[in-house]
């Protein structure tokens, strides 16, 4: 089975140009292949750089040097050379992301965040919506907060929104970043169904775990961000 | 004839510099054409645009009539006809049919007009635009290129604010599809008569320098809105002198009554008709709910007068 | 987001006298924008990004470079006279009536100050219905209605329609503004820090606006602000000025997350969060 996303000698250095241009390597060297069905789980201590692994993947951080090629429309696309409306298109249909803290735009309910990827899809407002409502029930996130703005939640609450919104649209390739970190046992439950149902659907997965027993449940490998830490 | 006078009033050099201004005038209906206006013998708002018109395009076998407000016995109409008398010993006339050039203030005669005839306006403000743009830049340009959204927008809001269309006269026209003309402030009563007019219809405004013209036979519009059309007044009763029901008619206060007296305002009409033997009712109108009645005054407030 | 190009802008520069010196108000801008892409302009005050907005609307004429946009039905369509290679027009080739045309139809011009963008001696219904009325909309009746659906679509009370917009609050009279330019469907909607002066919550109300109205339009649009936070609720593509100069593009996400440049860092630090 071909490979849906690929790095080639990616790395990662931040200039501080604020702190009299201070150089920050991060990781170099990385060259990965995922496949469809994969859940990759990225270890490594804190601020070993898998965030900043993960956002590269994204298109949210440029590479340093090296390549991330996404496969999206049967044709392989470099994000880290794309333009940013091909990043975006990428990033509709083919990209989903669930970061670390959710990025809360005022006034737009709970109910709307998460149908938007949908919405961007073509999808009509009402399926949209009704859809988005099954993933926040399957989430135990209460009706009564479906219609409020976010903004107010629990980091619980919140970062179950994130999920829903990440995964609603069923996009192929996925990148969580710590998705259960604030749930409790029955919803880190939930997450891990969920994160298995999208590989059985195919999707490929990256992302980041800090609980043990959920990358054991879910990751089919690994890879250390650490061991490709830059040398100074 | 006075001889100390050129003829007109106006020297030749002055003559052709206004009937070139004219030519530009008449080729292009409805621009308005710059020109040297000259000095005259009385003061702007007086009809010296007009003036300088008529002196331009007047000859030795041309008949003048000179009319304000439809009559040819207001001061303006007499003063004005007898300066043309005296620089240029033209003959002149009151009857409309019989004139070649007829020089006129706010209206447009009753009677219909011919090839053989001219038409000359007194106009004050040549440029319809004005009230809802000062900037004569900007207008020059809206001209030029034909944006004429805000004349539309005026007449939007006045239906928005009040109903209908506010503007009863001096009502804006396109004249052949191009231009938006000010047809001088005659009443929007006439303005149909401009449209596919026989005559030459010539425009002059002193104060401002402008001349603009509608060639006989030019497509003039009155602006409106499909669902609100453009509408002419008319009256509930006819001339109390010679029974007319399709001429415009002024309106006179007679008594402290209010009762009102309705006559032609085109005095050479008026007269035509009653010479055909045409009568109307001789007798004011009485208009009961125009005015209050006077209050009778109470038995206490009278004890105290004398 | 995808479709022809839109508007190609290359090596654009504005020059100005300064006391007895040239200086460039901006200069060596390029970029390309296609429908249904928001770019924000973001720089502080002195930057030039209001001076290159200006220059984008054909407000301001060029001392370097071009501006080539799609204009529809201009001659050259089949690659004749007028028409680049990627089949747009140089704006500075058309003549001054195309150009107004331009800009009343296919354009639209959201001013910082609303006064500075509306008729104030005129309703609200006849500000929004005006560009119907300079392309020859003849139907009072309908320009009402269609005015009144404009309101209803940026939330405006129906029942202001022949109020003037100097009684509307100043959130009001932005969305006025907005209703105006948007009703003869333009592709590509230049704004002016469209939010800048108003209260937060006003602010948010309108920035929700924009985004709506942007994604069921697929508008295009060019947003100068000064604001790092609308950038990124709005804005998929980010420009950065400092002194007349593009320092950084990209993304916005990337711009705003992974700042390169120093002058980004420093903008991007600076900002404060409540």
């Amino acid at each position: 089975m071909t490979a849906v996303l690929e790095t080639s000698d990616l790395s990662k250095t931040f200039t501080l140009h604020a702190r009299g241009g201070l150089v920050l390597p991060v990781f170099s060297g990385i060259s990965l292949s995922l496949r469809p069905g994969e859940c990759l789980a990225l270890t490594g201590h804190s601020g070993s750089g898998k965030s900043s692994l993960l956002r590269c993947l994204y298109g949210n951080y440029s590479a340093s040097s090296g390549d991330v090629r996404i496969r999206h429309a049967d044709q392989w696309v470099s994000l880290s050379t794309a333009a940013p409306r091909e990043v975006l298109e990428v990033r509709r249909r083919t990209l989903g992301y669930v970061s670390q803290f959710l990025r809360v735009i005022p006034r737009v309910s709970t109910l709307d965040i998460v149908a938007e990827p949908l919405r961007r899809l073509g999808v009509a407002a009402d399926e949209a919506r009704s859809q988005a409502a099954q993933w926040l029930a399957r989430l135990n996130l209460h009706e009564r907060l479906w219609h409020l703005p976010p903004a107010t939640f629990s980091g619980g609450e919140q970062q179950r929104v994130n999920i829903a919104h990440g995964l609603i649209a069923g996009h192929p390739v996925l990148l969580l970043d710590e998705p259960t970190a604030s749930l409790d046992a029955d919803n880190r439950r939930v997450v891990v169904e969920l994160i298995h149902a999208a590989r059985a659907g195919g999707a490929a997965v990256i992302g980041i775990f800090h609980d043990d027993e959920v990358r054991a449940a879910v990751a089919s490998r690994c890879l250390d961000v650490e061991d490709y830490r830059q040398s100074n | 004839m006075d001889t100390n006078y050129n003829f007109g009033f106006l020297d030749e050099r002055t003559k052709k510099m206004i009937r070139r201004a004219i030519l530009k005038a008449v080729a292009i209906p409805g621009y308005q054409v710059p020109f040297g206006a000259r000095e005259m013998p009385f003061a702007y708002g007086w009809g010296t645009g007009g003036v300088q018109v008529t002196a331009s395009i007047i000859g030795r076998h041309d008949v003048l009539k000179v009319i304000d407000q439809g009559a040819d016995d207001t001061t303006n109409a007499v003063n004005i006809r007898r300066f043309f008398a005296r620089t240029t010993g033209v003959a002149t006339t009151e009857k409309t049919a019989a004139a070649s050039i007829i020089q006129t203030r706010h209206r447009i005669p009753e009677a219909a007009l011919t090839e053989a005839q001219t038409l000359v306006y007194q106009v004050p403000m040549p440029e319809p635009l004005f009230r809802l743009e000062p900037r004569r830049a900007e207008t020059i340009t809206m001209h030029a290129l034909a944006e004429y959204g805000l004349m539309n927008v005026k007449l939007y809001e006045d239906i928005a604010q009040l109903g209908a269309i506010s503007k009863t006269y001096d009502y804006p026209v396109l004249v052949n599809e191009r231009y938006l003309t000010s047809p001088s402030p005659i009443p929007k009563f006439d303005n149909p008569k401009m449209h596919m007019n026989p005559a030459l219809q010539l425009f002059g405004a002193g104060r401002e320098k402008r001349i603009y013209a509608i060639p006989p036979y030019t497509a003039v519009r009155s602006l409106d809105f499909e669902d609100h059309p453009f509408e002419v007044q008319r009256w509930k009763h006819a001339c109390a002198l010679c029974g007319a029901d399709d001429s415009f008619l002024d309106e006179m206060i007679v008594d402290d009554a209010g009762s009102r007296l309705f006559v032609c305002s085109d005095s050479d009409f008026c007269s035509e008709r009653r010479e055909a033997g045409y009568v109307g009712t001789q007798q004011a109108v009485h208009m009961p709910d125009v005015i209050a009645p006077t209050p009778t005054p109470t038995p206490t407030a009278a004890k105290g007068m004398a | 987001m995808t479709g022809d190009l839109l508007l190609s802008v290359r090596g654009a520069g504005k020059q100005f006298m300064q006391g007895n010196r040239l200086r460039w108000a901006c200069r060596d801008v390029s970029f390309d924008l296609y429908p249904g892409e928001v770019l924000a302009v973001v720089g502080e005050s002195g930057s030039g990004k209001s001076t290159l907005l200006r220059l984008l609307a054909a407000r301001l004429g060029l001392d370097a470079g071009s501006v080539h946009y799609d204009v529809r039905g201009e001659a050259g369509a089949d690659g004749g006279p007028g028409r680049s290679a990627a089949g747009l027009v140089d704006l500075a080739q058309l003549s001054e009536a195309r150009l107004r045309w331009l800009s009343r139809t296919d354009w639209g011009f959201v001013e910082q100050h609303a006064r500075d963008g509306l008729r104030m001696n005129v309703s609200g219904g006849a500000n929004i219905g005006e560009r119907m009325m300079a392309l020859g909309a003849r139907h009072y009746g309908k320009l009402r209605s269609e005015a009144l659906s404009w309101m209803e679509r940026v939330e405006l009370e129906t029942d202001r329609i022949d109020d003037l917009p100097g009684s509307y609050s100043g959130g009001m009279q932005q969305r006025l503004q907005i209703a105006r330019n948007l009703v003869t469907h333009p592709r590509l909607v230049f704004m002016d820090e469209p939010t800048t002066g108003l209260d937060v919550s006003v602010q948010a109300r309108l920035l929700d606006l924009v985004r709506e109205l942007v994604n069921q339009l697929q508008l295009a649009a060019v947003i100068v602000t000064h604001d790092l936070a609308v950038a990124r609720l709005l804005a998929h593509r980010m420009l950065v000025m400092k002194d007349g100069c593009v320092v950084e593009q990209g993304l916005t996400d990337r711009v705003l997350d992974d700042p390169q440049h120093p002058y980004t860092q420093l903008l991007v630090s600076s900002v404060l969060t409540p």
